[in-house]
C-alpha cells in the first residue's frame, strides 16, 4: 500500500503539472493549438489512471485550458471523480473545475447529489466550504430541491464561516427551487441578527437581492432593517440596507417619512463616499414616493443636490459620474432644483471622459424648456461636429432627437427650426441612425400639418442633392433619410413648388444604386408626384407638357422594372403599364388627371403603436384553436412542444404561424430555384441592374467621378438651423415687446396701484408662443381602446417565481423535502406528503400551475386591497391619535369592519407594520442603540414598542399595546394571528405525537375520549427535533424534552431532554449546545467559553434512550423564549464513523416558569381581595371534555393546583419561579369554558392564558 | 449581484474568468465569449484613459442597462467586474482593491506571472471573497486567514508523499529563465489615491 503511494508520487513527478503546462504554452507561441492538443491527449491518458493524484493534476490542467476557451466537457465525469476524493487538496481541485465547467445541462451533475450532501455534513469546515462554493456555481433545480434541507441546517452551523456561506447560497437555491423560500425564510430572517457580522451581512445581502425583485413581500421586514440601519456600523451592510429601503419606499410612503431623518443624519455624518452616495440615492427615492406632504421637503432636496454638486465637482471621475447618475434621478421629479445647476452639467459635456459626457447628456434631456431648447441643441450640434468616434456621435444624435421629440414635441416652438436641424444631421458621416432621422422627419411632417409646406421644400432639396448623401459607401446609413424625403415629397406633393423638378430628381438613374426598399418608395412616390404634375399641367392649354411628363415616366421606369428587388420591380412594372395607358388616353385628349390623382386620394394618419394589440378579437374567432389538427408525433417529442406553447401563450400566437408559413415558403422557393438552376431550359436570372443602365443611352449615364470630401458638405440651398435661432430670438423679442406694450396699456387702463407686478421679469415658460399654429395630430386607436400601459414582466424572469407571500404561516405541505427511509414508514405524515407533492408538480401540466398562480395573484390582490383600506383607515387613525383621545364611535366602527374582513394573517402583519410606521417617533441615533440594548437585556415594553414588534411574531405584544394608547382592534387582530399560528403549531405537535412516542393510537384517542373514561395518559414531553437524513445505515434520533422551573433558585430552569437512538448504529460524543440570548443562558461548567457545548454524559447504543438535564438561567420570565441549539454527535458503525448534527429550537413557554404550589382557599381569597392583581380573561369554545379532565389538563400541562371546585366551576392557583401569583377561575357551561384570571404581572398572565388556550384548541 | 469577473492583460489575453454566472445570465456560449464578449470588453476598457471614471455601460453587450462594467487597471492587468444595479459602484471598486491587495499579500508582491502560473490559487482566493455572485467577505485579514488555513491543510495532506513532487518542481523551476520572480512586470498593487477609504 505504502509502496504504491510512493510509486504513484514518483510517477507524478514526471507528469506535467499546471505550471509546466503554462510554461509549455508560453514556449510554443507559434503552434499553441498543436501543443495544447498534445497536452490534451496526455491529460486523457492521465485521466485513465487509477491514481487520484494524477487525475486531480489532470483536472487542474483542464481547468486552465477551459479558461483559455477549450472545450473540456468530455471530462465532466472525471471531475466528479476528483470531487469525491477524500483529500481536501483534490476535492478542492475537483470543485473548482466543476464550478468552472459545469452548467445546467451537464448531465453528470445528478451524480453529485450524494457526494455534495456528504461534503456538506463533513466535520471539516473547509470541505463544507468548498462544496458550498462549488454548488453556488452549478446548482440545478434538482440539486436545489434535494439539498435545500441540508443547506438550511448549515445555516445554523456552529462555525460562522459555514453559516455565511450557507446563507448566501440559499439565494441560489431559492432561484432554482422557489418552493424552498417560505420554509427557509424564518431562519434566514433570524440570521439578520446573527452575532457574527459576516453572517449578518450575508443575510442582508440575500434578503436585499430577493426584495429587489419583489419588494412588497418584504415590507414587513422594514422595522427590522430599520433597527439594523440605525445600529450597524458595517458600511457594506448599511449600503445594502439603504438600497433595499430605496426599493421599499415606493410601496409605503410612510416608511419614507420615517427614513428621511436617519438618512439625512447619515449623509451629514459619514465620511465614506459610497455610503453618502447610497443615502442620497435613497433619499431621492423617498422624495419621489412622497410626491406631496412634508413641509421640509425642499430642504432634503436641496441637501441632496448640494451633496451631488460636490460629487460632480470632485476631481475623481468616479464620483463625478455617480453624481451625475443620481442627479438624473432627481431630475425626474424635481427638475427645477436640478435646472439651477445647468452650468455644471453643460461643463460636463466638455469632459474628456465619454461616460461622463453620456451621463451629462442624459441630464440635459430633462433640463430643456421651451426657452432653452434651441440653445442647448445648438451646443449639442457643436459637439456633434467636434465628436470623434462614431458611437459618441451617434449617442449625441439620438439624444438631440430624444430631447426635441420628448413628450410629443412639447418644447419645440418652431418646427421649421427642427426640420432644419434634422436636415443638418443628415450630414453626419457614417451614422447608423439614418432611420431615426427619417422616422422623425416622417413623424413631424405627418403630425404637424402647418409644417408640411416647409418640410416638403426641404425634402425636395434633399432629393435634389441626394448624391451628396449617397456619395460614398460609408454614408449608406444616412440614405435612409431619402426614404423619408421621397415619401414626404410624394404624399404632400401639393405643397411642392416645382414638382416636375423633384419628379426628375426621383427618377435619376443613380437612384438604382440605393437599397431596394428606398427605391420602392421612390417608384411609388414618383407615381404620386406624376399625378400632381398631371393635375397642374392639364389646367394649362398646352397639352404637350403633360404628355412629356408621361414620356419621362415611360423612359425612366424601365430601369426600375429591371431591378433585382422584387418590390421595386413589381411596383415599377405596374406603374409603367399605368402610365402607358395614361399616355394613350392623353393622346386621345382625354382628361385623366382627376382619375389619376384619385388613385392616391385620402390622408394617412398616424397609428398608435399599440393600436394593433387593442383591436378586439371578433366574436367566435379563436386564434388558439387549430384549423387542422396537427399530426401527432411520437410520444417523446410530444411533451416538448406543449411546454413551448404554454410558455408562449401570452404572446400572440398568430405571427408564429405566419413565420412557419414563411419558412415553409422560403424552403419551397429554395427548392424551386435549385430545380431551375439544374434545368438547362430555364433562363437564368438577369445580370445586375447596374449593367443595364450603363448600356442605356443618355448623357447622364456618362460615368462621373464623385469627389469624396472628408469635410461634411453643406447641402446648398438648405437653411441653417442657426438662422432660426436668431430669427426665433428676434421673434420672441418682438413678442415680448408687444406684450409689454399690451401690459402697459392694461396697466394704464387699470392703474389700480399694483404697478410693481410683472415688471420686466424673465419670461416664463408659458409666455413663449409657438411660431406655428402647431396642430399635432394624435395617434389613431381602435374604438373603445384605452391607451394604457400593460407591459408585463418578462415571463421567463426567474424572480417571478419568488414572488411569494412570506408572512403567511407555513403550511405543513411546505416543508422542505427531507431524505428519509421511504419504505419503513407506513403511516404517511404530512411531511412525506409535502415531499411527494413537491416532486409531483413537475409532472403536472403547466396549466394547473398557471391556475395556481392566478389564485395566488387573486389572493395577493385581495390582501393589497385590504392593505389599501387599512392604510386609508390608518391615516384617519393617526389623526385621531394626534388629537389625543380617540373618538370611541369611530374606533368601534372600524373594529366591526375588521371583524368582517377575513382574518388573514397578512392583514395582521400589515397592522404591525402600520403600528411601527405610525406610532413610534423617530429616535435619534444614539438613543436608538441604547434602547435596543435595553430591549434585549430585559424586554421593556417602552423599548420594544419602537422597534421590535415584527421581528419575532411569537413574542406577545400585549404589553406594548397596552402601554401605548393604540386602539383595541389591533390587539384583537394580533390575537387572531396568534391563534392561527398556534393552531398550526398544534397540528404539528399532534402529528409529532404519533410519530415519536409510537403511541399514535393513544394520541388519536385523546381527541375522542368518552365521558366516563379515566384520565388519558398525558405527557409533558414533546418533540424537540429529529433527523432522518443521511444514508441507509444511518440513525433516526429523537429528542424529547421537558422544561421545568426550579423553585429553589429564582432564575433557574431545568430542561430534561430524552435522547433516543432510532438507528442501528452507536451514537457517541454527543454535544449539546445552545446559542444564548441575553435573557436566557445555558449554564456551563466553569472555565468554558460562552459558545462551548455541553457534553452529554452518556453514549447511546442502538434503540436505547436516555435522559439528560440541562440548567438554564433566565432573567425575565414574563415572556416565552426561544433558543436555538445544535446537537452534534458521532455515528459509529462497524466500519466507519460520521459526524452528524441536529438543529433544534428550545421553546420556553411561560407555563414552564410556573411551579405547582398548593394554596388554601382562605389565602387564595385574601390574595384576590388584595387588589394588587391585574385581571384578564379568556373563553374557549367547543371544548367537549369532562370537567375533571379539563382541570387535570390545566394542572398537568400548566402546573396549576386546584384550590376549590364547586360543580362546573373551579379556582386554581400557581406561582412562578420569581414569585408571581397566578389565579384562575374556570367555569364551564355547555361547550364553552371561560377562564378569568388574575396575576400581578399582566404580560405573564396574557402569555399563560394564551398557552392554555393553545392546549385546548388541540381538542 | 456580480455577474462575472474577468481579468485580462493589456493585450486582451484572459487571465481569469468566472464562467457560470456569465453563461447562465447572458446565455453566452464559450465561442461567443471569445469571439464577442472578451474582445468587446477589452476594446471598451483598453481605449479609456487612465484618469477617467471606472464605470462603463456596456449596453446590450452585457445584457442591458441594468448592468455595468466596473474595472480597475493595475500595471498590466485589467480587473473587470460585471455587476447589476443592486451593487454599490464604489463598493465594488473597493472590493477590487481588496482583491488585489489580498493577491499581493498571498503572492508577496504580485505580478501578472503569478496570475498566469497560479490561476487555481487566484480562484481559491476569489472564492473566499465572492460566492455565487454575492460578496462573501471584504475583510482582508479574514480572507487571508481562511486561505492560509486551507493551504496549510493541503500541505499537511501532501505530507511526505508530496515532498518528491515539490523537489522536482523546484528543480524544474531552477534553471528556467521564465521564473516569475525574474521578470518584474511591475507591482500591480498601486493604490488609487482618489478613492476615499470605504471602511
Amino acid at each position: 500500500m505504502a509502496l504504491k503511494i510512493v510509486k504513484g508520487s514518483i510517477d507524478r513527478m514526471f507528469d506535467k503539472n499546471l505550471q509546466d503546462l503554462v510554461r509549455g504554452i508560453r514556449n510554443h507561441k507559434e503552434d499553441e493549438a498543436k501543443y495544447i492538443s498534445t497536452c490534451i491527449d496526455e491529460i486523457k491518458q492521465e485521466l485513465k489512471q487509477d491514481n487520484i493524484a494524477v487525475k486531480a493534476n489532470a483536472v487542474c490542467k483542464l481547468t486552465y485550458l477551459q479558461m483559455l476557451g477549450y472545450d473540456v466537457s468530455w471530462a465532466a465525469f472525471n471531475i466528479v471523480e476528483v470531487m469525491s476524493s477524500s483529500k481536501f487538496t483534490y476535492k478542492r481541485i475537483g470543485y473548482l473545475a466543476a464550478s468552472q465547467c459545469f452548467h445546467e445541462s451537464t448531465d453528470v451533475i445528478m451524480l453529485t447529489t450524494n457526494q455534495i450532501r456528504k461534503d456538506l455534513s463533513s466535520p471539516n469546515q473547509y470541505d463544507t466550504g468548498v462544496a458550498l462554493t462549488g454548488l453556488s456555481c452549478f446548482v440545478t433545480p434538482d440539486l436545489a430541491r434535494d439539498l435545500a434541507n441540508d443547506i438550511m441546517t448549515l445555516m445554523s452551523h456552529t462555525k460562522p464561516y459555514i453559516r455565511k456561506k450557507a446563507v448566501l447560497i440559499m439565494y441560489k437555491v431559492f432561484l432554482k427551487y422557489p418552493e424552498s423560500l417560505r420554509p427557509a425564510f424564518p431562519r434566514l430572517k433570524e440570521k439578520l441578527e446573527d452575532p457574527d457580522p459576516g453572517v449578518q451581512s450575508a443575510a442582508v445581502n440575500v434578503i436585499c437581492e430577493l426584495a429587489r425583485r419583489n419588494p412588497k413581500n418584504y415590507l414587513s421586514l422594514a422595522p427590522l432593517f430599520f433597527k439594523l440601519m440605525t445600529s450597524s456600523t458595517n458600511n457594506w451592510v448599511l449600503i445594502k440596507i439603504i438600497k433595499l429601503f430605496g426599493a421599499l419606499t415606493p410601496l409605503e410612503p410612510r416608511l419614507g417619512k420615517k427614513l428621511i431623518e436617519p438618512l439625512t443624519n447619515l449623509i451629514h455624518s459619514t465620511s465614506a463616499m459610497s455610503l453618502l452616495y447610497e443615502c442620497v440615492n435613497t433619499v431621492i427615492a423617498v422624495l419621489i414616493s412622497l410626491s406631496s406632504g412634508m413641509p421640509n421637503h425642499s430642504a432634503s432636496i436641496q441637501l441632496c443636490v448640494q451633496k451631488l454638486r460636490i460629487l460632480i465637482e470632485d476631481s475623481d471621475q468616479n464620483l463625478k459620474y455617480l453624481g451625475l447618475l443620481a442627479m438624473s434621478k432627481i431630475l425626474k421629479t424635481h427638475p427645477k432644483s436640478v435646472q439651477s445647476h445647468k452650468d455644471l452639467i453643460l461643463q460636463c459635456l466638455d469632459d474628456k471622459d465619454e461616460s461622463i459626457r453620456l451621463r451629462a447628456l442624459d441630464l440635459l434631456y430633462g433640463m430643456v424648456s421651451k426657452k432653452n431648447l434651441m440653445e442647448i441643441v445648438k451646443k449639442l450640434m457643436l459637439h456633434v461636429d467636434k465628436a470623434e468616434g462614431t458611437t459618441y456621435r451617434d449617442e449625441l444624435l439620438t439624444k438631440i432627437i430624444d430631447i426635441c421629440s420628448q413628450s410629443n414635441y412639447q418644447y419645440i416652438t418652431n418646427f421649421e427650426w427642427y426640420i432644419s436641424i434634422l436636415v443638418e444631421l443628415t450630414r453626419l458621416e457614417g451614422t447608423r441612425h439614418g432611420h431615426l432621422i427619417a422616422s422623425q422627419m416622417l413623424d413631424v411632417a405627418i403630425r404637424v400639418k402647418a409644417i408640411r409646406g416647409f418640410a416638403v421644400a426641404q425634402m425636395a432639396t434633399l432629393l435634389d442633392n441626394a448624391h451628396l448623401l449617397t456619395g460614398n459607401m460609408q454614408r449608406m446609413g444616412i440614405c435612409e433619410v431619402l426614404y423619408a424625403a421621397a415619401w414626404i415629397c410624394g404624399e404632400f406633393s401639393e405643397h411642392l413648388e416645382n414638382p416636375m423638378q423633384t419628379l426628375e430628381a426621383m427618377l435619376r438613374p443613380k437612384v438604382a444604386t440605393l437599397p431596394g426598399h428606398i427605391q420602392a418608395v421612390y417608384v411609388q412616390n414618383a407615381a404620386k408626384l406624376f399625378a400632381t404634375v398631371l393635375k397642374s399641367q392639364e389646367g394649362n392649354t398646352d397639352s404637350t407638357a403633360a404628355q412629356e411628363t408621361s414620356q419621362l415616366m415611360i423612359d425612366r421606369l424601365p430601369l426600375f422594372v429591371q431591378s433585382a428587388n422584387l418590390e421595386v420591380q413589381e411596383r415599377a412594372s405596374c406603374i409603367l403599364q399605368l402610365v402607358k395607358y395614361i399616355q394613350k388616353l392623353q393622346q386621345k385628349d382625354v382628361e385623366v388627371a382627376e382619375e389619376v390623382s384619385a388613385l392616391f386620394a385620402g390622408e394617412l394618419n398616424p397609428v398608435a403603436p399599440k393600436a394593433q394589440k387593442k383591436v378586439p378579437v371578433p366574436e367566435g374567432l379563436d386564434l388558439d384553436s387549430w384549423i387542422n389538427e396537427p399530426p401527432s408525433e411520437s410520444e417523446s417529442e410530444d411533451e416538448q412542444p406543449k411546454a413551448i406553447f404554454a410558455k408562449e401563450e401570452p404572446k400572440h400566437s398568430r405571427p408564429r404561424r405566419e413565420e412557419v408559413d414563411e419558412k415553409e415558403l422560403a424552403k419551397r422557393r429554395e427548392a424551386r430555384k435549385q430545380e431551375q438552376a439544374n434545368n438547362p431550359f430555364y433562363i437564368k436570372a438577369s445580370p445586375s441592374s447596374q449593367k443595364v443602365y450603363q448600356e442605356a443611352p443618355g448623357v447622364e449615364h456618362i460615368p462621373v467621378v464623385q469627389i469624396d470630401l472628408s469635410v461634411p458638405l453643406k447641402v446648398p440651398g438648405l437653411p441653417m438651423s442657426d438662422q432660426y435661432v436668431k430669427l426665433e430670438e428676434e421673434r420672441r423679442q418682438k413678442e415680448r415687446a408687444e406684450k409689454k406694450k399690451k401690459e402697459k396699456k392694461k396697466r394704464k387702463e387699470k392703474r389700480s396701484g399694483r404697478g410693481k407686478k410683472h415688471d420686466s421679469g424673465p419670461e416664463s415658460e408659458e409666455d413663449i408662443t409657438p411660431a406655428h399654429q402647431v396642430d399635432i395630430v394624435t395617434e389613431e386607436m381602435p374604438e373603445n381602446a384605452l391607451p394604457s400601459d400593460d407591459d408585463d414582466k418578462d415571463p421567463n424572469d426567474p424572480h417571478k417565481a419568488l414572488d411569494i407571500d412570506l408572512d403567511k404561516p407555513l403550511a405543513d405541505s411546505e416543508k422542505l423535502p427531507v431524505r428519509s427511509h421511504r419504505a419503513a414508514e407506513a403511516p404517511k405524515s404530512p411531511t412525506e406528503d409535502g415531499d411527494a407533492t413537491s416532486q409531483e408538480p413537475k409532472k403536472k401540466s403547466s396549466k394547473e400551475k398557471r391556475e395556481k398562480k392566478k389564485d395566488k395573484d387573486r389572493d395577493r390582490k385581495k390582501s393589497k386591497e385590504e392593505k389599501k383600506k387599512k392604510k386609508h383607515k390608518h391615516e384617519e387613525k393617526g389623526e385621531d391619535l394626534l388629537g389625543g383621545e380617540a373618538e370611541e364611535p369611530v374606533v368601534q366602527s372600524e373594529e366591526t369592519n375588521e371583524v368582517a374582513a377575513p382574518p388573514t394573517s397578512t392583514s395582521a402583519e400589515v397592522s404591525d407594520l402600520d403600528f411601527w410606521l405610525s406610532n413610534a417617533p423617530v429616535p435619534s441615533n444614539t438613543q436608538e442603540t441604547a434602547t435596543v440594548a435595553a430591549a434585549e437585556a430585559a424586554p421593556m415594553p417602552e423599548a420594544t414598542s419602537g422597534i421590535a414588534p415584527d421581528s419575532e411574531p411569537d413574542e406577545p405584544k400585549d404589553t406594548e399595546m397596552e402601554e401605548t394608547k393604540s386602539s383595541k382592534h389591533k390587539k384583537k387582530k394580533q390575537k387572531k394571528e396568534k391563534e392561527e399560528k398556534e393552531k398550526k403549531k398544534k397540528k404539528k405537535h399532534h402529528h409529532h405525537h404519533h410519530h415519536s412516542d409510537g403511541g399514535g393510537e393513544e394520541a388519536v384517542q385523546n381527541g375522542t375520549v368518552e365521558e366516563e373514561e379515566p384520565l388519558p395518559p398525558m405527557s409533558n414531553y414533546c418533540l424537540l427535533a429529529e433527523n432522518s437524513y443521511v444514508k441507509m445505515m444511518m440513525e433516526d434520533a429523537d429528542e424529547v424534552y421537558d422544561i421545568q422551573g426550579n423553585l429553589q433558585d429564582g432564575s433557574q430552569v431545568v430542561v430534561s431532554v430524552i435522547f433516543e437512538n432510532k438507528c442501528d448504529s452507536f451514537l457517541k460524543s454527543m454535544e449539546f449546545n445552545v446559542l444564548d440570548s441575553l435573557n436566557s443562558k445555558l449554564q456551563r461548567p466553569e472555565g468554558s467559553g460562552p459558545h462551548d457545548g455541553l457534553t452529554v454524559p452518556f453514549q447511546l447504543p442502538p434503540g436505547v434512550s436516555n435522559e439528560a438535564r440541562f440548567v438554564f438561567t433566565v432573567q425575565s420570565i414574563i415572556m416565552p423564549q426561544k433558543l436555538k441549539g445544535t446537537l452534534t454527535f458521532i455515528v459509529k458503525n462497524e466500519d466507519s464513523s460520521t459526524h452528524e448534527k441536529l438543529d433544534f429550537k428550545l421553546h420556553f413557554t411561560c407555563t414552564s416558569y410556573l411551579i405547582t404550589t398548593p394554596c388554601y382557599s382562605d389565602a387564595f381569597a385574601k390574595l384576590l381581595e388584595s387588589g394588587d392583581l391585574k385581571c384578564s380573561s379568556v373563553r374557549l369554545e367547543g371544548v367537549n371534555m369532562p370537567f375533571h379532565h379539563l382541570l387535570a389538563r390545566i394542572c398537568f400541562h400548566h402546573h396549576f393546583s386546584v384550590v376549590e371546585r364547586i360543580d362546573s366551576c373551579a379556582s386554581m392557583y400557581s406561582r412562578s419561579i420569581q414569585g408571581h401569583h397566578v389565579c384562575l377561575l374556570v367555569k364551564v357551561s355547555a361547550q364553552t369554558v371561560s377562564i378569568d384570571a388574575k396575576c400581578d404581572e399582566p404580560t405573564l398572565l396574557g402569555n399563560v392564558l394564551d398557552e392554555i388556550k393553545q392546549t385546548f384548541s388541540q381538542c | 449581484m456580480i455577474k462575472a469577473i474577468l481579468i485580462f492583460n493589456n493585450h486582451g489575453k484572459p487571465r481569469l474568468r468566472t464562467n457560470n454566472t456569465l453563461f447562465t445570465l447572458f446565455s453566452l456560449s464559450n465561442n461567443l465569449f471569445f469571439s464577442h464578449f472578451l474582445p468587446e470588453t477589452f476594446h471598451l476598457v483598453s481605449k479609456r484613459d487612465e484618469n477617467v471614471c471606472n464605470f462603463l455601460e456596456g449596453g446590450m453587450l452585457i445584457g442591458g442597462s441594468d448592468y455595468k462594467l466596473i474595472y480597475r487597471h493595475y500595471a498590466t492587468l485589467y480587473f473587470v467586474f460585471c455587476v447589476d444595479s443592486s451593487e454599490s459602484e464604489l463598493g465594488i471598486l473597493d472590493l477590487i482593491q481588496v482583491f488585489v491587495e489580498t493577491l499581493d499579500k498571498c503572492f508577496e508582491n504580485v505580478c501578472e506571472l503569478d496570475l498566469i502560473f497560479h490561476v487555481d490559487k487566484v480562484h481559491n482566493i476569489l472564492a473566499e471573497m465572492v460566492m455565487g455572485g454575492m460578496v462573501l467577505e471584504t475583510n482582508m485579514n479574514e480572507i487571508i486567514t481562511q486561505v492560509d488555513a486551507q493551504n496549510k491543510m493541503e500541505k499537511s495532506e501532501a505530507g511526505i508523499a508530496g515532498a518528491p513532487a515539490r523537489a522536482v518542481s523546484a528543480v524544474k523551476n531552477m534553471n528556467l529563465p521564465e521564473m516569475p520572480r525574474n521578470i518584474n512586470i511591475g507591482d500591480i498593487s498601486i493604490k488609487v489615491p482618489n478613492l476615499p477609504s470605504f471602511k
